[in-house]
């Protein structure tokens, strides 16, 4: 997990231009750090790319709209590394 | 184009949709009241508009890509670049490329091309969200059945 947080941060402090040391797995994207939604397209590109993968956001806006998930749970960045790992090892099965 | 109503691009020439890439014909008109301003006695396509085209192009591509099911708008571009000026009556060829299909946005490299020489390039990304409405739906499959868009592609 803590390859992927490293990054995450990374991309997130170049894409935003927040100092690197700020960044931290407790951060949550848009509470704390302030990422708006277009900043976060840039993000989102940024890791799919790093990746290989094609993060889900409208399915985890979706689920948060519906009251069927927190923000915490996709935009705390640990979590968010979290289902990153997780979309790579579907994608590698 | 039709610059008045902001639809510059004339006819969609080639979709592939292997490749995700698009090659578009834009005409720049003759005339136009933008001409009298930008510049008067020096007439030159302003670049924003240029950027626009390369949106157009890009957008088009996303549109057939998705069978016209949803629909992208613009909401970034990086690395814009503006490589030569552009003439009223010039026959621009453009072509775009959709590099990344991402969960409600997508990004496409774009150029704009005069006699083989690139004028302007950019890389753009596009919200890509439900049609707001069956008004907007209708009047894209409407533009994009007199802009040549194979009928295959049109939903």
């Amino acid at each position: 997990m803590s390859s992927t947080f490293d990054t995450v941060a990374n991309i997130i402090s170049e894409t935003c231009d927040i100092p690197r040391e700020t960044i931290k797995p407790e951060s949550h994207a848009i509470d704390d750090l302030g990422i708006d939604s277009l900043d976060f397209l840039d993000i989102a590109f940024a890791i799919d790319k790093a990746f290989g993968i094609k993060m889900p956001l409208e399915k985890w806006t979706q689920e948060i709209n519906e009251g069927k998930a927190t923000t915490d749970q996709y935009f705390v960045l640990s979590n968010l590394s979290e289902r990153i790992d997780a979309l790579v090892a579907a994608k590698g099965s | 184009m039709k610059l008045e109503k902001f639809q510059l691009i004339d006819r969609v020439v080639d979709f592939n949709e292997a490749d995700k890439s698009i090659r578009c014909e834009a005409k720049v008109p003759l005339e136009s009241s933008i001409f009298e301003g930008h510049f008067p006695g020096y007439p030159l396509m302003p670049g924003v508009l240029l950027l626009e085209t390369m949106a157009q192009t890009s957008g088009w591509a996303i549109l057939m890509l998705l069978k016209f099911q949803r629909m992208p708008f613009l909401a970034a571009a990086r690395e814009a670049k503006f490589r030569g000026f552009v003439l009223p009556g010039a026959a621009l060829d453009m072509h775009a490329k959709i590099v990344h299909d991402g969960s409600g946005f997508a990004v496409a490299k774009a150029e704009g091309k005069l006699d083989g020489k690139v004028v302007c390039d950019a890389t753009i990304m596009f919200r890509v969200v439900e049609f707001p409405n069956e008004e907007i739906r209708g009047s894209m499959l409407e533009l994009a059945r007199r802009n040549g868009v194979p009928a295959e592609m049109i939903q």
